[in-house]
């Protein structure tokens, strides 16, 4: 980080050379007596004040945000457009007769994921890309702006057919499928942070790590706990 | 499956603590714990009668019950200005001793966990680890700052060792701060960083051990049988590495690899004398097999509610393992299908209902499906674990895994095994565990969102991204109840709960806990059904217009002090403050417990050596709990005086009467189910309480002191505070699945 520590060390150096200028360093130079107490070693332990730990702290933020690569910003970017239609399909279930327990896990899908949507916006605004903006139209979640993405390329991203059957279906069905298709867009996101982290000078951004550890992590325990639902469910009444 | 604590286990802990069955079954007042640990203080002296008898006429209460305090209202932390080094401060029964801001290296870098030795704190950060002397907690000087780049930089230490996590993908094998830009690179660390620290000043690093994984966090174990090793347990959250990268390394499910590095922890072993020939000694499969219910069953209250509706002749059904109560017009509805299929009309007879009762679990089947005949053949459970709490003194850890909370016997620790495991449908991720101070309890945290996320907000529910608390029976876990930070925080804060440890006050189970930019909160939870806080700080949000990131990471206590480690803004030091929850001499008490080192996933068990603090905590517990009436409560602090004046033989007769005395008021305490009774019957009554105790001789006969008085508060008027009641839920069921 150049850029910080050049900062710093004006901000240590400046100090002493100014407490130097009262003392005068000619006088110094000629007294034969032990050296007084060194002002720099005195302004080195002298706290900080808080407005200069404040200017240090976002200027260390700041130049946090530069470290960012375009396979980080194409993961951010696609990853809002991936969460979004998480949050349209788990928005059908209160309405489709679905269970209380895929109620509850609808319900924890939109809270996370909505939160997330916003982490990945205020990511991209902060390093001045394009920011993909949420748009509802009816019972569809539309996302505008932003980096343009291949939905197709996506994995776990639903076909509108599957979401119009989703859509259709009710009570037991609605669970089944809902199930079988959060699973498969789960796993697509699993599978989106692996295809970052095995792309050169991916990941570096520690916000980046972060978030894209998280998703993973909170995804994948998420299709564990949807798998042993959908086995939970009987095996008659065909939902594929 | 391994019973956790086998007979000799049983016996070692029977002398300094109750175990879970003793606690349960046998009731004593509390005075026990005074007396005997009395009598440990005498027994070299002889006896002969120093007590005053005679008592005050008229007895002032000196501790209220809880029932007398409440919490400040409205709640302050609800509403403070923003500001990173000036955000405005809620604080409550709590002192703030000192608040540090970060060496200049490690500024607006996150700060992560933090680990003890003598009177250092090793503070990590996502730039290295920093270490403090504060052996002025006002005035903590800053030792070092050690810049070496890894995520999170979970930092424990053995002896002259310290050890760091790295899992981030910038961490470097040369400390260098410039990351690592190829996806494989020989230069990449990932696994545990290993220091030499007997100079603090100049930690030499000495080895990397690095895993498939990384480090997220790392647990440390010390096992009392070994002392030429310690072993660390790794837990990661990243994905796997490249095998090109780590050779060995795959991400394969166990069918098409045995070898995966998915679903298995690693194990370190770290020889003391060499530890540079650390290495991953064992990858033990915990999660084998591992098909927990969905759920950890209801909480006390729906199962009493269950219970009382059964016996009033409702029907109950089972779906998905867990007891509902059958709505009232589901329950007409079927009951007219039966008169309808037997030809009849009216109103169902007595027999008609019987036919249903009989016939419920299979329409339950029908209706609901059965767990059988599973279509999906991929293996369920986790394939790693967030953080692993050790409990050596018990033989047991407690794992924070994905979707389950675990229980491991750790009698072999290159060789855990799995004892039992919970689910819980309201856990996103179970993130860490800690026991209580006897082993009986656990409490495991949801890190819903991962720490980066506003979870605290006023429409979250309570039972999200919050504590769960169980206990634990022979070697099962029951779950009593959630404790969540009460105070509402903004969605600018990002909240959930995190790390925490106990604070060793005699006789009660304590914590406290960081919830990110929620602050810190302080929770009793000796009745595991019913938490709540006793003391609290709180910062408003970093920024005022958009959420940064900042907060508590982890707050522990350690010798007197508890120690925060804020993210954005640095090290704060708190020491607790008397309150109606919680008197000086309780606080005085647990400041008379010393550590060495800490590191909180290496759960040391509290011991109170004998001493006047420890004595006047345990008669004010009694105050407050009524164990004893008050003009004895008057007299027995009145004999502590004379005999904390007194000295040599005069102080030893003292002590020994009062203990005598005490044995016998203990002997006269009232009958336990009595006590029960009152608890579960005495609505309006407030508290009620019972303190149990083990047996007089166990308790009597402590190698470390005094024994505690375990005790359970059982709070009339919190019940059901966090939980729906069952019919509701149920009726919400059937009328989203019919």
């Amino acid at each position: 980080m150049p850029r910080s520590k050049c900062s710093l060390m004006i901000v240590t150096l400046l100090v002493p050379l100014l407490a130097g200028c009262g003392t005068g360093g000619a006088t110094q130079a000629e007294d034969p007596a032990p050296p007084p107490p060194d002002p720099s070693d005195e302004s080195a332990e002298a706290p900080l004040s808080d407005a200069e730990i404040e200017a240090l702290y976002r200027e260390r933020v700041e130049e946090s945000r530069t470290r960012f690569t375009e396979a980080d910003v194409r993961f951010m970017t696609d990853m809002i457009h991936h969460h979004a239609q998480a949050v349209e399909i788990s928005r059908f279930a209160p309405d489709r007769g679905a269970s209380r327990q895929i109620r509850t896990l609808a319900a924890r899908i939109i809270n996370a994921q909505q939160d997330e949507i916003e982490t990945m916006r205020r990511w991209l605004e902060d390093r001045d890309q394009p920011v993909p903006e949420l748009h509802e139209e009816g019972d569809r979640v539309m996302v505008r702006g932003g980096a343009p993405v291949d939905m197709g390329e996506m994995p776990g991203m639903l076909s509108r057919e599957q979401i119009e059957r989703l859509k259709a279906a009710r009570g037991r069905e609605f669970d089944r499928l809902f199930l079988t298709f959060m699973i498969e867009h789960h796993e697509g996101a699993v599978t989106m942070v692996r295809e970052l982290f095995g792309t050169d000078g991916a990941g570096q951004d520690e916000d980046v790590f972060r978030f894209a550890s998280d998703v993973q992590v909170d995804q994948a325990t998420e299709v564990d706990r949807m798998q042993q639902m959908l086995e939970a469910m009987p095996p008659s009444g065909g939902g594929r | 499956m391994t019973d956790p604590y086998p007979p000799e286990q049983e016996a070692d802990m029977r002398s300094d603590s109750p175990s879970p069955s003793t606690e349960r079954t046998r009731l004593r007042a509390g005075a026990w714990a005074l007396a005997a640990g009395l009598a440990v203080g005498a027994t070299a002296c002889t006896s002969s009668s120093g007590m005053p008898s005679a008592a005050p006429a008229e007895v002032e209460r000196q501790v209220q019950p809880f029932s007398e305090t409440s919490p400040p209202s409205p709640d302050p932390r609800v509403g403070l200005g923003a500001g990173l080094m000036d955000a405005e401060e809620a604080i409550w029964n709590l002192k703030k001793v000192s608040s540090t801001p970060p060496p200049e290296d490690f500024i607006g870098v996150t700060n992560s966990d933090l680990a003890f030795k003598d009177d250092y704190v090793i503070q990590g950060n996502y730039n290295g680890f920093q270490i403090w002397d504060v052996s002025e907690p006002a005035d903590p000087v800053l030792v070092e700052a050690f810049v070496c780049p890894a995520s999170q930089s979970d930092v424990s230490v053995y002896e002259d060792l310290l050890f760091v996590s790295g899992e981030g993908l910038g961490g470097r094998v040369d400390c260098g701060v410039q990351g690592v830009p190829q996806a494989v690179s020989e230069d990449r660390l990932r696994g545990i960083r290993i220091f030499d620290i007997s100079d603090l000043r100049n930690p030499e690093y000495i080895a990397n051990v690095q895993t498939c994984r990384g480090s997220h966090t790392h647990t440390v174990l010390k096992d009392p049988a070994d002392d030429e090793n310690v072993y660390i347990y790794v837990s990661g959250s990243a994905p796997v590495r490249p095998d090109e990268e780590l050779p060995g390394c795959v991400s394969v499910m166990p069918d098409e690899d045995p070898n995966t590095a998915l679903f298995r922890i690693e194990v370190i072993q770290v020889p003391l004398a060499n530890p540079e020939a650390a290495e991953i000694v064992s990858s033990p499969r915990i999660f084998e097999n591992l098909e927990a219910p969905p759920t950890h069953g209801p909480a006390p209250a729906d199962r009493e509610a269950i219970e009382e509706a059964r016996e009033a002749g409702a029907f109950v059904i089972e779906v998905m393992g867990e007891e509902m109560i059958l709505p009232d017009e589901s329950a007409d509805a079927l009951l007219s299908q039966v008169v309808e299929q037997r030809g009849g009309s009216g109103p169902p007879t007595a027999a008609d209902s019987a036919a249903l009762r009989e016939r419920l679990p299979s329409i339950v089947q029908q209706m609901m499906g059965m767990p059988e005949g599973a279509e999906n053949g991929a293996e369920p459970g986790p394939t790693q674990c967030h953080d692993i709490t050790v409990y050596p003194e018990i033989g047991v850890a407690g794992g924070a895994c994905e979707g389950y909370g675990l229980l491991l016997d750790i009698e072999d620790p290159v060789e855990p095994t799995r004892l039992t495991a919970v689910a819980d449908s309201n856990f996103s991720y179970w993130h860490s565990a800690t026991f209580n101070n006897d082993g009986s309890k656990v409490l495991f945290t949801d890190e819903w969102g991962g720490g980066g996320q506003p979870k605290c907000r006023e429409s979250d529910p309570k039972e999200w991204g919050a504590n769960a608390i169980f206990t634990i029976q022979d070697g099962d876990m029951q779950f009593e109840s959630y404790y969540k930070l009460p105070a509402p925080q903004t969605s600018l804060e990002n909240c959930v709960a995190h790390n925490g440890s106990m604070i060793p006050v005699p006789g009660r189970d304590i914590m406290v806990q960081s919830w990110y930019q929620g602050g810190i909160s302080i929770f009793d939870w000796t009745d595991p059904e019913n938490p709540f806080e006793i003391a609290f700080h709180d910062r408003g949000p970093v920024d005022s217009t958009r959420q940064a990131s900042g907060g508590s990471w982890s707050v522990y206590w350690y010798n007197g002090m508890l120690v925060n480690s804020e993210i954005a803004r640095g090290l704060d030091i708190f020491e607790l403050e008397p309150s109606g929850y919680l008197t000086r001499n309780e606080i005085d008490a647990a400041n008379t417990v010393q550590l060495d080192y800490l590191n909180a996933q290496g759960q040391p068990q509290y011991q109170w050596p004998p001493s006047f603090a420890l004595a006047r905590a345990y008669v004010d517990q009694l105050e407050r709990w009524d164990g004893l009436d008050l003009p004895r409560i008057a007299a027995v602090r009145q004999a502590l005086r004379s005999a904390e004046e007194a000295s040599g033989s005069a102080r030893a007769s003292t002590l020994n009467t009062l203990a005598d005395e005490l044995e016998r008021d203990a002997s006269g305490a009232a009958a336990p189910e009595k006590g029960q009774d009152a608890g579960r019957g005495g609505a309006g009554a407030g508290l009620v309480v019972m303190t149990t105790h083990p047996s007089a001789s166990g308790a009597s006969n402590t190698a470390s002191g005094m024994p505690h008085p375990s005790t359970r508060v059982r709070a009339t008027g919190r019940s059901a505070r966090h939980n729906t009641p069952t019919s509701a839920r149920m009726a919400r069921l059937l009328t989203g699945s019919t």
